[in-house]
């Protein structure tokens, strides 16, 4: 490199001369100085031309637009090369033939590319005193735009402006307000947006354009186009957050008058609120500024000027000026804390005094209030007149009005830190429980839950929840609808607030009230705010602080009574079927069996703890439906379902229910389902009653026409239940009641079966097999001997059912022969074998398994009846069943 | 048998057992007659004991379903059984203990016809014989111990 640059300097002077001379072209110069740009450093090439540019006669070039071009793009490299390049130019802006717009294109380039700014600042004014000139005059959009840029990075980057400040701003600002319409087929696609933006940058971009630019939008304000009013307002609201106090000090009086005038007499929104956050801007300009002991306070003289104007005019509320003036105080206001202290100070009194005075323009009065940002420590003095204020307009019955005050107290409650008046909320809510309904009408009592003094609110809260609706038939419609609206808003209000431990101790008690009491159905409380309630526990589970404390109490108190009353609204919903469903007695069976088999379910699946509501109009409507019904599923769930509730109650409640059944069982024409699944649940509790009921069951074994069902009823007695009188459904069912029951009765059985006419006896021996068959076989063994005669004569019972149930029962006892058994071989055998030809298929299988059982006795005892078995048995290994012939078969060969 | 101090047989290849069979709606049915069919026999046969193993017949593949032909109407029962070595001594006694079964088990009108499979036994023809003759078949059960020895075979086993 350094023998390059050695040859460079060489080079140097052999190129100016060749030049001077016309031997080479600039063009080959370009494309010879390109070669080397490849082969050695940048600079030092660039260097050595621009060397040659200033000692070249720039007449001489033709190709100018491509040496700028070139120079631009060096622009972008890297920044060691900058000052050659810059000297390049530097030469070529000397050049007479510059093409127009190439000026504006190296500017564009230096000020977009060129980042040393010490270098240009170097220029200092006289750079500023250029750009001047150069743009002076300039009318193409385009140019416009770049210039504007170019002032704005000139006013923005702090160049050294010198006594050329007015001079650069009068350049730009004459084209202040732009009134620019692009031509409708403009290729450049510059708007009067853009040109807007960026001139209002310029202007605005340094304090030191103060003291001309507010003349000039004084000026301006007092134009007639509304679209330079606007951008005059905007420009000067751009223009103050830049300025301090005392750039504005002598204009603000003209200022104020120019916007006072603006919003007095507007005829569009649009300036009207731009001239408002030009106040706002203005105002809070002012408040910013760092006051010297010497000066004045710009601010408070601003204000004083701005409350001369305006508060009067607050005073006059019929005068169309009372809003302009609210919405001027309100921008000032809302710029600073220090604003909105001194205007409130001055305002609030006379405007509580007004309100206090003039009831007509409450409303109005009111919303001024809204408007005002109301400072602490101001609020601190009007407190406790404010609240009244707002709390009367609350409880008055105009509807906006109570809007706008609802809206004053979030805008208040929303303040944090307002502890005084916090308190002082409490305080009212505590004197007024009218008040705390009012504010639950407004959800207000939702911000409650930011505060700390929860329980207080809690409390009040709770008074309301509970307050019973009174006189209800005497409300109107629309007013029990509110009273509702307001408990639910209460209700979620107490959700809101429980996020401490303390309480939740005092809020879920209440809400769990309001579920009781809803049960009860005492108090009218919908099923919205049921449902309500029961979200609000939920939204208190989920948001309470998880303490010890909390878990304790939703453990001990709340889960449990939930429990209870989440079974209670079972059994209601279940009651509530009930009714439907005798609504539809007439109706289709189907749902009807559906009804009553849901309602079985779940009634008799209670605990005997649970008291099962209205339990007598329950009864007594499953008992009208077990008789009256004649659909089986329907008449027999009712039945199963009476039998589970009279099984389950207590033992003092029979009274009714013991003339119930005698009734049934006096007056039924055939024995109905109902009393033996009455006397099935009596007999399990081993309930007094149920003699009564079994004697009647007996005697009933005599009658003709109802014995029979009479002697089936013992099944329905002696079985398991499967699904509702068993221990599972907590069903009251002692030990060993079936060997109780065949204990006691057995007794009764055979004397009524000695007693009875021969054509009646069947329907004792299908009673006693039905009885026995069901006994365990410990008590079958000793039962056994003095029931052997009596069930070896239900052996020859033509009925086939007891037949059956006969044989199944001795069956076992076979198995295991008592002696009894084997002296009555003789009896057992004839009849076994009888059977064996049966018509009925489980009757020859059944006889035919018991014979297969004898078989296993004492052979000495079995062989007497070897010959007469086998033969008999013959006859079935050709039965026409194959189960039959396949029982014959294990028999005989056994035999 | 008598003198087995060793066994013809001692390691036979054993065959799966059949299921029971299925329980249908038909046979529950009072109404429907239920024909004797060929799994009724081989039902009834299958599970007699082989002397000389603790297995069955059906077990050892001496009895097959495909080798019991049963008509009902014509009240005849053919039974064809496998004995599991051509010299089995055993073959007359499976035999015997078959018919035995059978007679028991089957109404009187049925004509039994117990025989070897053809061509599975040496002494086929003598075994066929014997088992066809009904004197032989009724003297041979007079025989105390030889009964006691079939009754063994069709003792049913775990019930």
């Amino acid at each position: 490199i350094f023998i390059s640059i050695i040859c460079y300097n060489s080079l140097n002077l052999a190129f100016c001369s060749g030049v001077k001379d016309g031997k080479f072209t600039v063009l080959q110069l370009v494309e010879a100085l390109g070669l080397h740009h490849c082969l050695a450093g940048l600079h030092e090439h660039i260097y050595v031309k621009s060397d040659i540019l200033s000692h070249v006669s720039l007449s001489l070039f033709s190709p100018v637009e491509v040496l700028i071009a070139f120079y631009e793009n060096r622009l972008k490299d890297h920044y060691v090369i900058t000052p050659p390049v810059l000297q390049g130019l530097g030469a070529l802006t000397k050049c007479t033939v510059l093409p127009p717009g190439s000026a504006v294109s190296m500017l564009r380039s230096l000020f977009q590319d060129v980042h040393v700014q010490v270098r240009l600042e170097g220029l200092g004014a006289d750079f500023v005193f250029g750009f001047v000139q150069s743009m002076d005059g300039e009318r193409d959009p385009r140019n416009l735009l770049l210039a504007f840029q170019i002032a704005k990075n000139i006013v923005l980057r702090g160049y050294d402006l010198g006594k050329f400040a007015e001079e650069l701003f009068e350049v730009t600002s004459c084209y202040f307000p732009i009134d620019f319409s692009p031509p409708p087929s403009d290729p450049h696609g510059i708007t009067k947006e853009e040109l807007i933006q960026m001139l209002r940058d310029v202007l605005t971009g340094t304090p030191r354009f103060a003291e001309f630019l507010l003349p000039l939008i004084i000026e301006k304000l007092d134009s007639d186009v509304p679209s330079s009013k606007l951008d005059s307002l905007q420009t000067l609201t751009a223009g103050v957050s830049q300025y301090e106090h005392k750039d504005l000090a002598e204009f603000l009086e003209g200022l104020w008058a120019s916007l006072r005038r603006e919003v007095f007499q507007t005829a569009s929104e649009k300036i009207e609120s731009a001239g408002l956050a030009a106040l706002t801007a203005l105002t809070s300009c002012l408040s910013r500024s760092v006051l010297s002991s010497d000066s004045e306070d710009s601010l408070s003289t601003f204000l004083d000027l701005v409350l001369k104007d305006c508060k009067h005019h607050l005073s006059e509320p019929d005068l169309k000026l009372v809003w302009p003036s609210a919405k001027l105080l309100q921008a000032a206001c809302s710029a600073s804390d220090r604003a909105s202290h001194i205007i409130t100070a001055a305002v609030m009194p006379s405007l509580i005094e007004q309100y206090n005075s003039r009831a007509q323009v409450h409303k109005g009065t009111i919303q001024m209030f809204v408007s005002f940002k109301i400072e602490e420590s101001v609020f601190l003095a009007f407190r406790p007149s404010l609240c009244s204020m707002v709390f009367s307009a609350l409880t008055e019955t105009n509807a906006s009005l109570q809007i706008t005050a609802n809206s004053v107290l979030t805008s208040l409650a929303q303040q944090r830190g307002e502890v005084p008046m916090k308190s002082f909320y409490i305080h009212s809510l505590q004197q007024s429980p009218i008040l705390v309904r009012h504010l639950a009408r407004f959800q207000i009592l939702q911000i409650y839950s930011e505060w700390q003094f929860m329980s207080v609110s809690c409390t009040s809260l709770t008074l309301l929840c509970s307050e019973p609706m009174e006189h209800d038939n005497e409300r109107a419609v629309s007013e029990r609808r509110s009273h509702h609206a307001v408990r639910q808003r209460c209700l979620s209000a107490l959700a809101a607030v429980s996020t401490q431990p303390s309480v939740v101790q005092e809020s879920t008690p209440v809400l769990l009230e309001v579920l009781s009491s809803a049960h009860t159905g005492g108090v009218g409380f919908s099923v919205e705010e049921v449902v309500l309630a029961c979200r609000s526990l939920q939204r208190i589970a989920v948001q309470v602080q998880d303490t010890e404390e909390t878990g304790r109490c939703f453990h001990d108190i709340i889960i449990p009574r939930l429990l209870s009353l989440a079974l209670q609204a079972a059994l209601q919903v279940c009651l509530f079927r009930r009714v439907m469903f005798s609504q539809k007695q007439r109706g289709d069976s189907w749902s009807q069996s559906q009804m009553v088999c849901l309602l079985m379910g779940c009634v008799c699946s209670l605990p005997r703890s649970v008291e099962v509501p209205q339990i007598e109009e329950l009864l007594s409507e499953l008992e009208e439906m077990s008789c009256a019904c004649s659909h089986p599923l329907s008449y027999t769930s009712a039945a199963k379902c009476f039998a589970g509730l009279v099984n389950k109650r207590p033992q003092g409640q029979f009274v009714s229910l013991h003339a119930t059944v005698c009734f049934f069982f006096e007056e039924a024409s055939a024995i109905s389902l109902l009393c033996l699944q009455v006397a099935k649940a009596l007999l399990l509790r081993y309930h007094p009653l149920f003699t009564t009921l079994t004697d009647k069951l007996f005697s009933l074994l005599d009658d003709a026409d109802l014995g029979p069902m009479a002697a089936d009823g013992f099944t329905l007695l002696m079985s398991d239940s499967a699904d509702i009188l068993n221990r599972g459904c907590h069903a009251d069912v002692r030990i060993m009641y079936r060997q109780r029951f065949f204990s006691e009765n057995s007794d009764k059985l055979v004397q009524g079966f000695n007693a009875a006419p021969q054509e009646k006896k069947p329907n004792y021996l299908k009673a006693l097999s039905n009885i026995v068959n069901t006994l365990p076989k410990q008590v079958q063994v000793t039962e056994l001997p003095k029931l052997l005669s009596l069930l070896l004569e239900a052996l020859s019972c033509p009925d086939q059912g007891v037949q059956l149930s006969t044989l199944s029962c001795l069956q076992p006892v076979i198995m295991d022969p008592p002696p009894v058994l084997v002296q009555q071989l003789e009896a057992l055998v004839s009849r076994l074998l009888a059977l064996t030809s049966s018509p009925a298929m489980n009757v020859r299988i059944t006889s035919l398994r018991c014979i297969h059982a004898v078989s296993r006795f004492p052979e000495h005892e079995v062989l007497p009846f070897r010959a007469r078995v086998l033969r008999a048995l013959a006859r079935p290994l050709d039965d026409k069943k194959r189960l039959v012939r396949s029982e014959a078969v294990k028999a005989r060969g056994q035999w | 048998m008598s003198g087995g101090t060793s066994l013809e047989n001692a390691n036979p290849v054993i065959f799966e057992r059949s299921g029971e069979r299925l329980l249908t709606a038909t046979d529950e049915d009072e109404d429907v007659h239920d024909p004797i069919d060929d799994r009724e026999i081989f039902d009834l046969i299958r599970s007699i004991n082989d002397p000389e193993h603790p297995l069955s017949l059906e077990e050892l593949n001496v009895v097959e379903q495909v080798r019991v032909k049963v008509n009902d109407a014509e009240s005849t029962v053919g039974i064809e059984f496998t004995p599991t070595i051509p010299h089995c001594s055993m073959a007359t006694l499976i035999g015997l203990s078959i018919k035995v079964k059978l007679l028991r088990s089957l109404p009187d009108r049925f004509k039994i016809d117990v025989h070897i499979t053809p061509g599975s036994h040496a002494s086929e023809e003598a075994v066929n014989k014997q088992l066809a003759d009904k004197e032989r078949v009724a003297a041979a059960l007079e025989n105390s111990s030889l009964l006691e020895v079939v009754n063994q075979c069709l003792t049913t086993r775990g019930i």
